[in-house]
């Protein structure tokens, strides 16, 4: 008798599941956020946060006539810590897609992940060349850029416009620096210049000093490659040892973009970056975003703010073209190949096949305009893609950009 | 030569930073026989507040001053209610310290937010001094004459008074101090927090150069505890010695094979401990 009772109760729940997942659709659409929320890049987690909410906010979390939740976890910027998190979500949160995570080697630790459990998941920062290109995830699709990408352009264009013929560069000692630095200077060697001295420094580095004082005096420009804390410290030393007014100074979009440029003084006027996005981009789009954003969060939005509003848009026309039938998970990875959102802040965008966008590239030049610095866009180099203008497959054939190696120099 | 000069400055500058952070560190170690992890975290905290100070009044002094005040308070309190709780238990202490460690680095998050900042140098010392080919930031110059001056300070303070022979009865065997009527619980506050302080203080130097930013606490410590494990736990000529070394091989070695920061920065460390267990200047 017992053993009936309890039978009939196993029987009831079973019956309550398959009614219950039946009746799912109607549920929100839940989506999975990770970013660092604390430890040394919280603030960059924040930003990447503050975009995507703020454009929940204008839609007021609904998409495809069905409300949205978003569930937002900290991964501390620890790759191990991004791993448990995605498993949260994924496993016990039962979310349609997930979105976020910033640090290259969070996101190499995801894909596997990802790819395993078959989840589509929006990219808007990591920007490991090879997470779109020899080691790419069929389930991520990448709405930021390739660490490669804006620096192929900066190249040919530090050649060609800028007439630079001697470059020496200084980066960090990493797959983004080495990927970066070797993008460019594939390009500006192609052209014929020359990258005279390459200069590693360990991630730790904050006192420039013993390398600073080993730079050439005599090159036409010094490409540098830093981000955070270690660009703000760059800047300054540069300027202390006497380089700024000697040698031009140059460099990849997050030496100077707009979450270390409010902490930059007179020293990084003139440096001339490259990048998929300046907030003193001058079209409607951009001038209403990063209004909103100022306004909500009183910060100029950098291209962190900018890559989740972005990415966000991805997800939501992704959403609105299934109707809100997001359970399909095929169809949903298919929706977002497939979205075309417009208005983005950094202008047009599409994807190419290997699930990373083909953008416009701005040359930004940092001014003094009414008393705050900003990345003036001085030149814009439409449509480029992760491969420059290489054929994709031959591109594909030679090994990654790292320290030593960089194809045809 | 030009290049000779410029990376002994360099050096030097590195050093005198070095010395400001591991003085206080060691002095902790000889007294209380306790590794603070938290002693970063004095650091950044004294940026930190030094940054408030600056943005209200643009004077880098006032800003040192409360800093050092500020956090030297900080660290009393934390020896005073905390730490002495356990005396007779090294490892207890060192996890405490760990755990403030981590309190303070959200704490500063909560307070002053993510981004990095650098505070501003002080009067004319912006420029660069320019001789010739060596072009040398006179800030720089400034920093390494106010470390040589703290350590001229410290040495009359430990070998010249009172309280120095106290301290130094204590570092040599604490139960005979104690035994003899010093009161070494209390002498172990005023330690930890003139440490705390000396850290606040080299933050603060390093300050316009440096600056702060969340993690700064985690990435200056290791460098400390190679000084003071060269120079020899619990000595301040040691601290002194294990500074200049360290800075130098670390600035050097940085500049001449750049690839390998870190083993020419750990190396020297290892070749002291293999031919020297208690550090050049530490007692067994």
């Amino acid at each position: 008798m017992k053993r009936i009772k309890c039978f009939a109760v196993i029987l009831a729940l079973a019956l309550g599941a398959v009614f219950l997942r039946a009746q799912a659709p109607e549920g929100p659409i839940r989506i999975g956020f990770i970013v660092p929320l604390s430890g040394a890049f919280a603030q960059n987690g924040r930003d990447i946060l503050n975009g995507f909410l703020l454009l929940l906010d204008e839609v007021g979390y609904r998409a495809g006539g069905r409300q949205i939740q978003l569930i937002v976890e900290d991964d501390e910027a620890i790759p191990a810590q991004t791993l448990t998190k995605a498993r949260k979500l994924v496993e016990s949160d039962r979310v349609h897609l997930m979105a976020g995570t910033l640090l290259a080697s969070s996101g190499y630790a995801l894909a596997p992940y990802v790819d395993a459990q078959q989840i589509p998941m929006v990219f808007p920062v990591v920007s490991s060349d090879d997470l779109t290109q020899r080691r790419r995830s069929k389930w991520i699709v990448r709405t930021g850029w390739t660490s490669s990408q804006p620096n192929h352009a900066f190249g040919e264009y530090a050649y060609r416009t800028l007439g630079y013929r001697t470059v020496a560069t200084i980066a960090l000692d990493y797959a983004f620096g080495w990927e970066s630095v070797g993008g460019f200077q594939r390009t500006f060697e192609a052209e014929g210049g020359r990258v005279v001295q390459k200069t590693w420094t360990p991630i730790s580095v904050h006192d420039f000093a013993p390398y600073l004082a080993q730079i050439p005096r005599d090159v036409d420009a010094v490409y540098a490659l830093f981000l955070g804390r270690s660009a703000v410290q760059f800047m300054r030393q540069y300027a202390e040892y006497g380089l700024k007014g000697r040698v031009p100074l140059i460099g990849s979009g997050t030496t100077t973009d707009e979450a270390v440029l409010i902490s930059m003084g007179d020293e990084a006027i003139g440096t001339v970056t490259a990048l998929q996005y300046s907030a003193a981009l001058d079209t409607p789009d951009n001038r209403r975003f990063t209004a909103a954003f100022r306004r909500r969060y009183n910060r100029t939005a950098s291209y962190y703010g900018e890559s989740m509003y972005t990415g966000g848009k991805w997800v939501l026309a992704a959403i609105e073209a299934l109707g809100g039938r997001v359970e399909d998970r095929t169809k949903l990875l298919e929706a977002l190949r497939a979205a075309k959102p417009t208005g983005l802040p950094r202008g047009p965008v599409e994807l190419d096949e290997y699930g990373n966008p083909i953008q416009a590239i701005y040359i930004r030049r940092v001014d003094r305009v009414n008393g705050a610095l900003q990345n003036t866009v001085i030149d814009t180099i439409p449509r480029v893609s992760q491969f420059w203008k290489f054929n994709p497959a031959e591109y594909l054939r030679q090994p990654l950009y790292s320290r030593r190696f960089v194809p045809g120099t | 030569m030009t290049y000779l000069i410029t990376q002994t400055l360099n050096g030097l500058f590195s050093a005198a930073l070095l010395f400001l952070i591991a003085s206080g560190l060691t002095l902790a170690f000889g007294v209380m026989k306790i590794v603070n992890i938290a002693h970063g975290s004095f650091y950044m905290l004294g940026v930190y507040v030094a940054s408030t100070v600056v943005l209200r009044t643009g004077s880098l002094f006032a800003g040192a001053v409360v800093a050092i005040l500020v956090v030297a308070a900080v660290g009393f309190l934390m020896q005073r209610v905390f730490l002495r709780r356990f005396p007779a238990d090294p490892l207890a202490q060192m996890m405490m310290t760990m755990g403030f460690a981590l309190l303070f680095r959200d704490l500063a998050l909560m307070i002053w937010g993510g981004d990095p900042f650098t505070l501003q140098y002080p009067g004319r010392l912006r420029e660069s001094i320019e001789m010739g080919e060596v072009v040398f930031p006179s800030y720089r110059l400034f920093v390494i004459v106010v470390a040589a001056l703290v350590g001229v300070g410290l040495w009359i303070v430990n070998e010249k008074t009172l309280i120095g022979a106290r301290l130094r009865a204590t570092v040599d065997d604490p139960e005979m101090a104690s035994a003899i009527g010093i009161n070494v619980a209390r002498l172990s506050g005023v330690v930890f927090a003139v440490g705390a302080g000396l850290a606040a203080f080299g933050g603060v130097m390093g300050g316009p150069i440096l600056g702060g930013y969340a993690g700064l606490d985690f990435d200056l410590l290791p460098l400390a505890f190679v000084v003071v494990i060269v120079g020899g736990m619990g000595s301040l000529k040691g601290a002194l010695v294990g500074s200049i070394v360290v800075g130098m091989i670390d600035n050097f070695g940085k500049a001449l094979v750049p690839e390998l920061s870190y083993f020419t920065l750990f190396a020297p460390m290892m070749v002291v401990l293999a031919l020297k267990p208690t550090g050049l200047y530490g007692r067994a």
